[in-house]
């Protein structure tokens, strides 16, 4: 068992409250994922450059020195805002670059994310702990995609929570179990695409943004994915403008889904919608199996 | 006092349970309206008292599972396994229910009246099921007993394995399941439906309801069929 939420705001005023809606949703799946909990928010894009989610096990890791390094090696200024264990590095160097001297020089750090719109926080904890940890309700933004997790294959770690990115400006969480993700990996790992972990979502997350990489919309790939995902899901994806739900052709696992003139909000269970503003007004429906429903931000 | 009301946003569930289980008859409760449902799971399981519960609001999990005595109306959506092996009385959902709903119900009458998820139904034992909207694929899978009456449209697989258990439908089939078959309606047929409608307050003629029944060619296990059912 997982609990996804998903939350779109259609209302430009409402982007300010982003993270204070998300949280008491994130907090209602806790039942259904007590072990480990992540968000991931997009907002306005950055004008030039990229920014990295960085994560690392110590509490204390010197982030400012670490942009200082990363300017005297390569001579690109680069700016890093953490707290604690986490960070937010924004620099104009390419992702590649940046990846390779972070494995050079920093083989603890783990980009949770890269791209223009995205920030990323994930970590074990309850959905409530690891809320309050990086203060989510504060975040801000147009869309968010969060996941709360019951670990029902591969460990119990921050890098195995969700959610999964890939590429830039994608990231994906996933209620269920694939049933062929060794056979994915395998077939992707021909194809040059490196995984981080042995959790089964990460596969679903590396297929979908490699088709999307190959020239596929966002469509496209998840229509690709219905014949190559095998198993039981309900996966929300998040991508720079758009936000996007699929259930498996059985319907396996939870979902629905609030829309109202404000915002649209997903979770595995009505209890995540029950304290939305207006959710009494609010279009309130189950999506199909193996439909695809997309939102633009 | 015949009647009560329980707020979910101040009270603890399980004191609702607790209440309906053990103290509504002893206080002559014959009405209770529960408040701020918001999706709580298991709300009304197992009533087994002549009390009519009025869920104001969405439903979580097994609402009104086990139900033996007793009427519960969710005015709202409820979530997976509503009315999940009930026994008798009576479960109404207004808006529409998740999967699973009825799941191997022994008695007793299920009136949904938007759409249900998938698998409606699914290995009924004898409980009667009136559906206002459309069911989801995979209903009446391995019914054994007991009757749906679907007034919309039907799934892919619809009957899948049946035994005893009728299904009627007034919309179109997307598949049969395997052993499942269309059949003629007898005049009984047309009363049962008749009477099911009215019991859940619809108003349809049942000469518009067509009959899938079970083939019975699964009742016997066949060697030469090399598994191609």
């Amino acid at each position: 068992m997982c609990g996804i939420v998903g939350l779109l705001v259609k209302t430009p005023a409402l982007r300010a409250r982003l993270g204070e809606m998300l949280v008491p949703m994130m907090i209602g799946m806790t039942e259904r994922g007590p072990d480990s909990a992540g968000l991931a928010v997009f907002s306005a894009p950055l004008a030039s450059g990229h920014k990295y989610s960085l994560y690392t096990a110590s509490a204390s890791f010197d982030w400012e020195g670490l942009a200082q390094q990363l300017f005297a090696h390569l001579r690109v200024p680069a700016k890093c805002e953490g707290h604690g264990n986490h960070a937010v590095l924004v620099t104009e160097l390419a992702p590649e670059a940046v990846r390779q001297w972070f494995k050079e020089h920093f083989p603890v750090l783990h980009v949770l994310s890269c791209g223009r719109a995205i920030d990323l926080y994930k970590d074990i904890g309850t959905p409530g702990e690891v809320a309050q940890r990086y203060d989510f309700a504060s975040l801000q933004g147009s869309h968010a995609v969060g996941h709360t997790r019951m670990a029902t294959e591969s460990a119990v770690t921050p890098d195995r929570a969700h959610p999964f990115t890939a590429g830039e400006d994608f990231c994906l969480v996933h209620n269920g179990s694939l049933s062929n993700p060794y056979g994915l990996r395998r077939m992707l790992e021909t194809e040059g695409i490196h995984f981080e972990t042995d959790n089964d979502t990460e596969a679903a997350c590396r297929y979908l943004e490699w088709r999307m990489r190959e020239g596929d919309v966002l469509e496209t790939a998840i229509q690709k994915g219905f014949e190559e995902l095998d198993g039981f899901y309900t996966f929300l994806i998040g991508t720079e403008n758009k936000l996007a739900l699929v259930r498996d052709p059985f319907a396996c696992k939870p979902a629905i889904v609030a829309e109202t003139d404000d915002y649209v909000a997903i979770a595995s269970e009505f209890r995540s919608l029950a304290h939305l503003p207006d959710v009494k007004n609010a279009h309130i429906y189950e999506p199909n199996p193996e439909e695809m429903y997309v939102w633009t931000a | 006092m015949d009647s009560m009301n329980f707020d979910l946003a101040v009270t603890p569930l399980r004191d609702l349970n607790r209440f309906l289980h053990k103290e509504a008859v002893a206080q002559g409760i014959k009405q209770v309206t529960v408040l701020h449902p918001d999706g709580a799971h298991n709300i009304a399981v197992g009533l087994n008292a002549p009390v009519a519960v009025d869920i104001e609001g969405h439903a979580g999990y097994y609402a009104a599972g086990m139900l033996k005595h007793g009427e519960v109306t969710i005015h709202g959506n409820a979530g997976t396994g509503v009315a999940e092996n009930m026994m008798s009385g009576k479960v109404h959902v207004k808006g529409f229910a998740s999967v699973s709903a009825g799941a191997s119900a022994h008695g007793g009458l299920l009136v949904v009246d938007g759409d249900t998820s998938l698998r409606c139904g699914i290995s009924l034992k004898g409980g009667d099921i009136v559906v206002g909207g459309s069911v989801g694929s995979f209903s009446g899978f391995m019914a054994q007993a007991g009757r749906m009456v679907i007034c919309g449209n039907a799934g892919d697989a619809l009957g899948d394995s049946l035994y005893e258990a009728v299904i009627y439908v007034r919309g179109k089939i997307k598949s049969l399941g395997a052993d499942a078959r269309i059949e003629d309606m007898t005049e009984s047929d047309y009363q049962a439906v008749g009477e099911l409608l009215a019991a859940a307050g619809y108003t349809y003629d049942p000469h518009e309801f067509k009959r899938v029944a079970s083939a019975k060619s699964l009742y016997h296990w066949n060697a030469d069929a090399n598994q191609e059912y």
